[in-house]
């Protein structure tokens, strides 16, 4: 049992990983009281530059930062359209998104039909990579992968155990208030946005170089849609969108080893059942009001202007 | 069976009544257009798609001039697309996808003098002609080596969805093995998607935490190969020559060829009488392949599927001939016997090997 | 150095309303003007061929409208429970519901409908819609749910109902297997308004189900800036706390958008396959659902500015074919402009509520 079960403890971290990059980066964005629905444009561009790094002969650390910057890029171009000019976040996120999509489409073109001459590996750990169930899934990871690890507990770290986290959560709860009390609503939310940018190319770096290798237009399959879920279903909380992502990944994994090991479904619905799990965790959690209500950034998506 | 014989009287009335166009002016090159349901950046099915449309390009010159257009969805937009080729004077139009089957046919009942190809389909018209390859042969071959390169005696099939044009495949790929090891085995995994790279790497995944040591994919995207290197297993390309995404797990390519195809329509076009009758066309024909056989192969493997080719291309063999022995063990197709092409498209059984009950 | 800054006007600006929109237009224009010269096209024929051409003939502005009605459609729907703050954004999988139920209806009385069959599959179908969002709305209202995730994740869910349907129970058995319905018998499809000799339509295949979308844009527009429920909608989108304060009930409000908006979804995708489509199969994914969001947004949540944005995304979308087709430029491209032209109008939209000021030298 244990033999079958590992690999597919293995297979939904790796579809998590990414997930959990994209998600931190979208938590963050949202506790500043922002909503940035861009993120599956961020990701391509973010996977677009880091694959055309390494394919030009970069290293994989310049394929990271290169991912970031392209994250970081399209973000403030969001930003200041919706924080500066005060357009509607819904929009301007579908906006980005379509924009992302048509840009990596564009310049990706060149980039396809070859494999990512330099790519992160799976990087065991001794000893821990052999314990039974999780150590060939969570500590044979590749190096992004624990850099990712070490993201969401020094996301987690910096939210609730900083003076700047305490900060950014009040100003998603209450720009007004907030501000009155000396902060810096706009550039915090600037700041914010841009880090959102930044783990969602980073997610995208994950995708291009870490697990598929290649390019190939639309590379992340919607996935940006899923990491935006699970910021709600985590009801914007770091370690719950690691959970989160883990769910997901594990239900989707165990519909496809159930049919692999023959058990008679219709495929159909067991290629629903993680969008079902989501939904049924998430009305679980979500009973009890009062937790949403704690957690829910009370300005979430609404336009503050400085100087109203 | 209804499209057969709608082919057969589509071409008797085509050449009844003289439908053919009358060529083109010698300064006026041909133009044909391509609908494409990816980008040619797919690296698979629109990519194979793209690189028969340039073979056209390549050969014929200055006497066509070839357009497409990429990502159409399969839907009310089609017909908007097609109908726009029509109407700026393309004279033959290739719509790559099954979905563009109804669109096809409205379309051309409005242009009688444009020559609508479509692909996969099975409605024809006096105008629209259908075209096909016959992907279960690349794939049995593919199969005879996984025969000789499986350790485990386990393959592993990602699938799209339950349609008989890739139950087939599954089937050609698991006789294929079991024509070298007659003991191994397929599992199946459908993933329900044409192209979704996370959805395919995890049903690899899957496959190969079963114990699945050689893959094979009907799906868009090189994921399930990528997959194999980074596990350690080996795997095919799918529609195109997949070498370069993982050189390594790399062991042959089934591709897709439609570039000898749209030369051969172009040319009939040119000379005036465009080719009408309905092409289903495999390695003989030079439609499909397999390629880029890995140097790992064994010789005797490499002998084997080279032998079958040659069988194949001879026209002294078909993969759908008998004994075919189904799942429960019972024999589908006696010995002496072979299906035609009418109830390979239709079927909807697995072969003994694979393993799982088809999806409903 | 000169500071700028916004300042809040006390009125929305009428003028900027319409001159916003010519910026964006114009700033999008630049940017193509320097893409096109950089990719060696004309930049003026390219222009001329993206947003003049397509809607030069009368059929191209038929196609226009037959792109443009679902997305205006849905959006409105949405826009109602925008104003409320209510996120629906799976007006997708709401429509496919419509979809489904209005197709039931055309296979179950495939031989044998009369004149009734379409007014009975368009009521199907909005009430598929509205019965799919209802699961959102009943998540959202009794335990708390976020809409925004529910209706997102049922919309993956209707895709693969759709597809469990087409490969499975409703296949046409001609269809040699493949994930298709029958064809819909003349009674299951909206007639062309050329077939009511509307002679201007002639040759083109707009459907009467652009009726519906015409018939809803006053309707809506009444709705929401007339009726007692729309500003209740309103009070409880801005204020929720007043709404609380002044009796509106949060769960009335919560079924009410859905329901509005599932119902709209519904009609677009009976508008779908009753229309040019004319069958369910596994392939049909538009979209639309998606693009409305934009729709309501560019139209500012106002059933008026709703009419124009939709016709404004249609026209992207038929100037992105036609610059494929005729120049030959990747699609990617048009998209690139159509994320560009969003953008710079969401922007631009900025000078209709604020003005642009120098910082005063006191803050200097």
């Amino acid at each position: 049992m244990l033999e079958s079960v590992t690999p597919l403890a293995a297979s939904a971290v790796a579809l998590a990983m990414p997930l959990i990059l994209a998600a931190l980066g979208e938590l963050v964005v949202e506790r500043a009281g922002v909503l940035n629905l861009g993120l599956e444009g961020m990701m391509l561009l973010g996977a677009l530059a880091a694959f055309a790094t390494v394919a030009h002969g970069g290293g994989l650390v310049p394929a990271i930062l290169a991912a970031a910057a392209a994250g970081i890029l399209a973000s403030l171009a969001f930003g200041f359209i919706t924080l500066t000019l005060q357009a509607n976040q819904v929009a301007a996120g579908l906006s980005l998104t379509i924009l992302g999509a048509g840009v990596s489409a564009f310049v990706g073109r060149q980039y396809v039909g070859f494999r990512a001459p330099a790519s992160f590996e799976d990087l065991p750990i001794p000893l821990l990579s052999k314990v039974p169930l999780l150590g060939p899934s969570l500590f044979s990871l590749n190096a992004l992968g624990y850099a990712t690890l070490a993201l969401l507990a020094g996301t987690a770290w910096f939210l609730y155990r900083t003076r700047a986290g305490l900060a950014l959560r009040s100003i998603g709860e209450s720009p007004v208030v907030a501000r009155s009390l000396g902060l810096h609503v706009s550039r915090v939310r600037y700041g914010a946005v841009a880090f959102g940018g930044a783990m969602a190319g980073i997610a995208g770096c994950y995708y291009a170089v870490a697990q598929f290798k290649m390019w190939q237009e639309g590379l992340t399959s919607g996935n940006g849609w899923i990491a935006l879920a699970l910021v709600v279903f985590a009801t914007w909380r770091p370690l719950r969108v690691a959970f989160g992502a883990l769910l997901f990944g594990g239900v989707s994994a165990l519909g496809l080893y159930l049919q692999a090991i023959g058990v008679q479904v219709s495929t159909f619905a067991l290629a629903s059942l993680p969008y079902l799990a989501t939904v049924a965790v998430l009305v679980a959690i979500s009973a009890d009001q009062q937790m949403i209500r704690r957690h829910a950034p009370a300005s979430l998506g609404k336009p503050f202007h400085d100087d109203s | 069976m209804k499209l057969w014989k709608s082919t057969i009287a589509a071409a008797a009335l085509a050449a009844g009544l003289g439908i053919a166009s009358a060529p083109g002016d010698a300064a006026d090159p041909l133009k044909m257009a391509w609908v494409y349901v990816g980008p040619p950046g797919d690296g698979g099915w629109t990519y194979a798609h793209d690189q028969g449309r340039k073979a056209v390009e390549q050969k014929l010159g200055g006497k066509v001039q070839t357009s497409f257009v990429e990502n159409v969805p399969e839907g009310a937009d089609a017909e908007r697309v097609i109908r726009d080729l029509a109407a700026k004077g393309n004279r033959a139009i290739f719509t790559t996808s099954f979905g563009y089957m109804e669109q096809t046919l409205k379309v051309a009942k409005t242009f009688p003098k444009v020559e609508f190809y479509h692909a996969t389909g099975f409605k024809s018209a006096p105008n629209v002609t259908i075209y096909n390859s016959r992907m279960y042969e690349p794939a049995y071959l593919a199969g005879i080596i996984a025969g000789h390169v499986s350790k485990k005696g386990v393959l592993g099939f990602v699938a799209s969805f339950p349609i008989p044009e890739v139950v087939r495949n599954i089937d050609a790929f698991t006789m294929g093995a079991r024509s070298v090891n007659p003991k191994i085995t397929t599992k199946v995994v459908w993933v329900s998607t044409w192209f979704d790279p996370s959805k395919e790497r995890q049903a690899a995944e899957t496959l190969i935490g079963q114990g699945a040591d050689v893959l094979l994919q009907n799906t868009d995207s090189s994921a399930v190969l990528q997959t194999a290197q980074d596990k350690g297993v080996m795997a095919f390309g799918w529609d195109s020559d997949m070498t370069a995404y993982a050189p390594k797990a790399h062991l042959a390519s089934c591709i897709e060829i439609w570039g000898g195809y749209y030369t051969k329509v172009a040319e009939a076009m040119l000379a005036g009488k465009p080719l009408k009758s309905t092409v289903w066309g495999g390695i003989k024909d030079g439609m499909n392949d397999l390629v880029s056989v890995n140097a790992s192969v064994p010789d005797a493997a490499k002998k084997m599927v080279a032998a079958k080719k040659a069988d194949i291309v001879a026209g002294k063999w078909a993969v759908f001939q008998g004994p075919i022995v189904g799942q429960d063990g019972k024999v589908i197709v006696p010995e002496g016997k072979s299906l035609s092409d009418q109830e390979i498209d239709s079927i909807k059984w697995y072969v003994e090997g694979v393993e799982g009950q088809l999806p409903k | 150095m000169i500071r700028l800054r916004l300042v809040p006007r006390a009125q929305p600006s009428r003028a900027m309303l319409f001159v916003a929109p010519l910026l964006a237009i114009a700033l999008t224009l630049l940017v193509g003007l320097l893409v096109f010269a950089w990719l060696g096209q004309n930049p003026l024929r390219a222009f001329r061929v993206f947003f003049v051409d397509p809607v030069s003939d009368m059929s191209g502005v038929s196609e226009l409208f037959l792109k443009a009605s679902p997305l205006c459609l849905i959006a409105l729907g949405l826009a109602i429970g925008f104003r409320a703050s209510i996120w629906n954004i799976g007006a997708e999988g709401q429509m496919y519901m419509g979809g489904i139920f209005a197709t039931g209806l055309a296979i179950a009385f495939h031989d044998r409908g009369g004149a009734w069959l379409l007014p009975a599959m368009i009521l199907a179908g909005a009430i598929g819609g509205m019965l799919w969002a209802s699961i959102t709305a009943a998540l959202r209202a009794h335990f708390h749910a976020n809409e925004i995730l529910v209706s997102l994740m049922l919309t993956y869910v209707a895709d693969y109902v759709v597809k469990y349907l087409v490969f499975g129970p409703w296949q046409d058995p001609q269809a040699n297997n493949f994930p298709i319905t029958v064809q819909f018998s003349d009674n299951a499809l909206f007639p062309l308004l050329a077939q009511w000799g509307w002679e201007a339509f002639e040759g083109t295949r707009l459907n009467a189900s652009v009726l519906i979308t015409l018939a809803a844009i006053p309707l809506a527009w009444i709705f929401m800036e007339r009726s007692f429920l729309g500003f209740q909608l309103l009070v409880s989108g801005l204020a929720p706390a007043a709404a609380r304060y002044a009796g509106f009930a949060e769960k009335r409000m919560v079924w009410l958008a859905l329901l509005v908006s599932g119902g709209a979804a519904g009609l677009a995708g009976v508008s779908e396959v009753a229309g040019p489509i004319g069958q369910l199969n596994d392939r049909w994914q538009p979209l639309y659902g998606f693009t409305a969001i934009i729709v309501a947004a560019l139209g500012r949540l106002n059933a008026i500015g709703i009419a124009l944005a939709s016709l404004l995304m249609a026209l992207l979308y038929l100037g992105g074919e036609a610059v494929q087709i005729t120049l030959q430029l990747p699609k990617a491209l048009s998209q690139v402009f159509q994320g560009l032209l969003l953008m710079f109008l969401l922007g631009c939209d900025v000078l209709v509520n604020y003005r642009i000021g120098r910082v005063p030298a006191a803050a200097l």
